[in-house]
């Protein structure tokens, strides 16, 4: 009996390591055929909420749609400062500046120009992915414009729509799109923004909303500055002069809309199953979107009607890697399909990178110490390990800002006296933000010196010229923190020595947040501790992200901290930031001026460089500007967070660019050395199912013979015992 | 019994407006309608105009009990709670503040919390008995001790230290299964695996010590002495007359559970990726999306309730003694 157990344990052993060589990847997430196809494996970790292109607005749904529709513009994708270039366009759009009666005026410093008009000339033969909204019947009706119900039980998914059709890109479609965004019902974001530019915008928006129009009475009905020339051609008015309003149109709303896809999507029957334009949007991109899961999964297939783009063979920096210009003038896309899978824990995520399952990964705080080392400059490094698999990673600086905020309003904080001025730039000391990045930020960061974030126009390069001079003081060829000294000097002279009020008591300042959780302890004891420095005690008043953003729209906040994220490259996106008409107290809670500075000369700038094109004289303008409010210091500058993406060696072409969305075409993935690795780094283990199965037979055995004992035993009577 | 259960389900009905009740002055106590708009539309670029759109379309412009503007019964009728209550009855859960329809979703949601919560339960169950028996039969010996132990700690460890673990062990170190991931049909099977084995792992200490608790007390009950006197096994003693007696009480705490496992777990979805209903409503909570909440409150009542009344009906059958009158 022993020797046929032994037997039988050499057999399933045996058949275990037989069944494990052929098998190498047991733990593959996906059908393991597919790691050797050039198809990039990819993660989100929040649903995108809305795939319609006149309404998405969130990065993580940018990151999706930007792949399937194409606005007219795009960004280069290696050129710094970022440079628009034409995307459906034959060539960038031509503008005519008008005079009031829109006749042609010369230049925009002209005080003539009333408005500025553009216009757009598409690439011939772009076609739409293939959609079952552009089947026509033989009358050359829409075939699916009025689906029977009985045939509407039988789709689920797009995708069970098996007849499909193209149709060319047309400039009405760029015009519907504007059309969509008017419609109020809509809730495009940025209508607020653009009808007060484009003309007859806001007239449109107010007509057409309050009818709620078929497609047909919104393809019938005209925006006054917004007309369709041809079928390749299109002109948009806008009202005086707004060089920024290019970089709206590389922005997803501008995006075309064919007609056909809203009739097509308007069917109830669909929208009941979560097919709609939010959910499917139909583009002229490089991918189309063939399955809309966000709880599980979200995958982008080839257009196989994409024919205009290429490569890029110019603008790479000189510092970077030449290899990146090896596919130069080869067809776009280079990967075929892309898997986009739901990972909500930031753990799975890192293993799965770690075996080869996903191509590219950013690095979570509790991965930080496995992937990267900062040596003691602060510059970060890969880790021996990541660097023996191969594993590369991109370090940029983020065209945003994360700032702490004063509120100009407020009696003791705010104010534009000396003293007042004074007392903020003593706090602008005390807060050691290059500690912050350290401590809280894995080094992941460059502090501030100004509101303008490296890589926007206006972003000064030298850095003895960018400081702050009334924070640092330029030493042995670098910035330094002015000392704690120079800082209690400054509130001594604003009237609270030592941290105390006038009359000895001392000065309590309070901190508004949306930070309850315990992860946002370390933090908010960090402020206070920074502020004790100054003898000056913060009070934190946490709350929860509503009450917290009622209390910022009512100018209620003594102290807090705030970011934000560029929309587009240019400084006015962030200078507006801190012009007093934005200001929260002047527009009741309307503006994004959360600080309330409001400096006359500041403001009359910000109006001047506002309607400039890119040129010294504005870089001139904007350094004043900037020097203006570092003096003011309405923000302590905080951080321009950087980010850091980690991606295998298969994955090419990878480079930063964090204004351009759709930049999935460009990149390229080696399958046959990705399913080599895989293979080799995910072999099973077997010893442990060995192991585990000997410690169950070792104990199987005393239990067994246990249980014989007992089942055998013999009630021996008292009086036997003896 | 019919009597009974359409008895049970009309004094449902009350329940369910209260717990409706419940649920939306709790999420508008902490929520206005306009923080959800601002949600939905994005802190940037938020106008006054386009936020009053998006109330009047999602019907969150209406008060939330009372409209004084309305006549007589319509004051009561045209208000935010009654618009939003009513056609839960009728399980019409509507859009989702992001347009997708809540009751696809659901379905859709589903099946993945069922392909992990029924083999969970049904494997846990199982395993829990038979463990709880065997230490029953070893009672009071070194083995009895010795689980006793190991069960108090399986019960100490946070579950979620075993899921990091079984992912890191079994997946990242030895390359046996998958660390996460869904599939459809079969090919769910290499996914299922390590969030169920984990699952019942963690729910071992706590089934082990109750049910052995429970046939603890029926061990020593007269008709087990009977069956031993008659000469049957112990393995028979138990399987076939302490396990039988034992299910009362065990039902009880099952199947009152059994309509619960379709609202799937947060914690075990999450880190497996597993597209259920576990984090579907923290998720809405999180986006102050109202619709969504007030269907899973709603949902997961119905379930507790049917779970409740399914717990009666079969007291009926494993208890012959058990009469179910109106």
């Amino acid at each position: 009996m022993f020797y046929n157990l032994i037997k039988n344990i050499v057999i399933i052993v045996f058949s275990i390591t037989v069944i494990g060589c052929d098998a190498s990847r047991w733990n593959s997430p996906y059908d393991v055929d597919k790691a050797q196809e050039p198809i990039l494996f990819n993660s989100f970790s929040s649903k995108p909420k809305h795939l319609d292109p006149v309404v998405s607005y969130n990065a993580n749904e940018w990151a999706i749609l930007s792949q399937i529709v194409e606005p007219p513009l795009q960004y280069h994708y290696f050129k710094r400062p970022y440079t628009l270039e034409p995307l459906t366009l034959e060539v960038m759009p031509s503008v005519t500046y008008l005079n009031a009666e829109g006749q042609p005026v010369s230049g925009t410093d002209s005080s003539e120009v009333a408005y500025s008009e553009y216009v757009f000339r598409l690439k011939p033969d772009i076609f739409f992915q293939p959609h079952p909204a552009f089947v026509k019947d033989e009358t050359g009706a829409l075939h699916f414009q009025n689906i029977p119900p009985a045939q509407l039980t039988e789709i689920e998914t797009l995708a069970d729509f098996k007849t499909l059709a193209t149709r060319r890109l047309t400039a009405e479609d760029y015009v519907y799109a504007i059309k969509r965004m008017a419609l109020i019902q809509n809730h495009s974001p940025i209508l607020g923004t653009l009808q007060h530019y484009i003309v007859g915008l806001a007239t449109f928006s107010e007509q057409m909303s309050d009818v709620s129009p078929s497609v047909k009475q919104l393809r019938d009905a005209s925006i006054a500055g917004v007309i369709v020339d041809s079928e390749t051609q299109w002109r948009i008015r806008i009202k005086g002069v707004y060089p920024q309003f290019l970089y709206w149109l590389s922005m997803n709303f501008f995006a075309p809309i064919p007609w056909e896809a809203e009739v097509f999507y308007d069917q109830a029957g669909l929208a009941t199953k979560n097919i709609s334009l939010d959910t499917y949007p139909v583009g002229t991109g490089a991918y189309q979107l063939v399955e809309n899961n966000p709880n599980k999964q979200m995958r982008l297939v080839v257009n196989p009607h994409y024919n205009h783009g290429v490569y890029p063979g110019e603008g790479l920096p000189k510092d970077a890697n030449p290899a990146l210009l090896a596919d130069a003038g080869k067809p776009l896309p280079f990967i075929k399909e892309v898997i986009y899978s739901l990972e909500k824990e930031s753990v799975p995520l890192w293993n799965k990178f770690l075996q080869g399952y996903y191509d590219a990964s950013g690095v979570s705080s509790d991965s930080f110490d496995q992937a990267v080392s900062v040596s003691s400059s602060g510059s970060l490094a890969l880790t021996e390990e990541m660097r023996e698999k191969g594993i590369q990673f991109l370090n940029t600086v983020e065209p945003s800002i994360f700032y702490f905020g004063f509120n100009m309003e407020d009696p003791v904080v705010g104010g534009y006296s000396e003293q007042q001025k004074k007392f903020r730039q003593a706090i602008s000391i005390a807060l050691n933000f290059e500690d912050y990045v350290s401590i809280f930020m894995n080094g992941r960061g460059i502090v501030a010196q100004g509101p303008i974030p490296p890589g926007i126009f206006g972003y000064e390069t030298d850095e003895k010229a960018a400081l702050n001079p009334w924070v640092y003081e330029w030493q042995t060829g670098r910035a330094q923190r002015k000392s704690i000294e120079v800082a209690k000097n400054l509130l001594a002279e604003a009237g609270y020595p030592n941290g105390r009020k006038p009359n000895g008591a001392p000065l309590v300042l309070y901190y508004d947040t949306a930070a309850t959780g315990p992860d946002s302890k370390a933090q908010l004891n960090w402020y206070r501790k920074q502020f004790q420095k100054l003898g000056i005690e913060l009070v934190i008043r946490a709350t929860d992200y509503n009450r917290f953003q009622d209390k910022m729209r009512g100018a209620k906040a003594q102290l807090f901290s705030w970011g934000w994220n560029a929309d587009y490259p240019d400084p006015e996106n962030f200078l507006f930031l801190l012009n007093g008409n934005q200001s929260i107290v002047k527009t009741h809670g309307a503006g994004v001026n959360y600080a309330n500075y409001d400096n006359a000369e500041f403001n009359r700038l910000f109006q001047q460089i506002k309607t400039m094109q890119n040129s010294p004289q504005r870089f001139a303008l904007v350094q004043k500007m900037v020097k203006i409010v570092q003096e003011d210091a309405p923000w302590v500058w905080g951080v321009h967070p950087k980010s850091l993406a980690l991606y295998h060696r298969w994955y090419h072409n990878v480079w930063a660019n964090p204004l351009a969305n759709n930049t999935l075409k460009y990149k390229r993935i080696d399958a046959e050395l990705r399913d080599y690795s895989q293979r080799q780094w995910n072999r099973p283990t077997f010893w442990p199912m060995v192991l585990l199965f000997a410690v169950s037979v070792i104990l199987f055995w005393p239990l067994r013979s246990a249980y014989r004992k007992r089942q055998q035993a013999v009630i021996v009577p008292k009086s036997s015992r003896n | 019994m019919l009597t009974y259960i359409i008895r049970r389900l009309v004094f449902a009905v009350p329940i369910l407006i209260g717990v409706n009740l419940i649920t939306f002055a709790l999420f508008f106590m902490v929520n206005t309608p306009d923080d959800m708009a601002r949600s939905q539309l994005g802190a940037k670029q938020t106008s006054a105009e386009m936020i009053a759109a998006w109330k009047q379309q999602k019907g969150y412009d209406k008060p939330l009990f009372y409209n004084e503007k309305q006549p007589g019964l319509a004051k009561f009728y045209d208000t935010l709670y009654v618009q939003e209550s009513l056609k839960l009855f009728w399980f019409d859960f509507g859009q989702a503040d992001d347009g997708r329809q809540i009751s696809a979703d659901i379905q859709q949601r589903m099946a993945p919390s069922l392909a992990i919560a029924i083999p969970t339960f049904v494997i846990g169950l199982v395993t829990n008995i038979a463990f709880a028996l065997l230490i029953v039969l070893f009672r009071g010996s070194v083995l009895d001790t010795a689980t006793m132990v190991v069960a108090v700690a399986i019960m100490s460890i946070s579950g979620l230290f075993y899921i990091i673990a079984g992912q890191v062990l079994f997946s990242k170190l030895w390359h046996w299964v998958p660390i996460s991931g869904y599939a459809e049909g079969w090919d769910s099977i290499k996914f299922m695996i390590l969030p169920v084995m984990i699952g019942v792992f963690a729910g071992l200490g706590a089934g082990i010590r109750w049910y052995r608790s429970l046939f603890l007390e029926e061990i020593h009950k007269d008709y087990v002495r009977t069956a031993r006197a008659k000469g049957l096994s112990e393995i028979k003693v138990l399987f076939g007359h302490v396990l039988q007696n034992g299910l009362l009480p065990i039902l009880t705490g099952v199947v009152v559970v059994i309509p619960t496992l379709f609202m799937g777990s947060l914690i075990m979805e999450s880190f497996f990726g597993i597209p259920g209903l576990g984090s579907y409503t923290i998720d809405a909570i999180n986006a102050q999306d109202f619709g969504i909440v007030k269907a899973m409150v709603f949902l997961g009542s119905v379930l507790y309730i049917v779970g409740l009344i399914l717990t009666d009906i079969s007291y009926t059958y494993f208890d012959p003694r058990v009469r179910l009158t109106a």
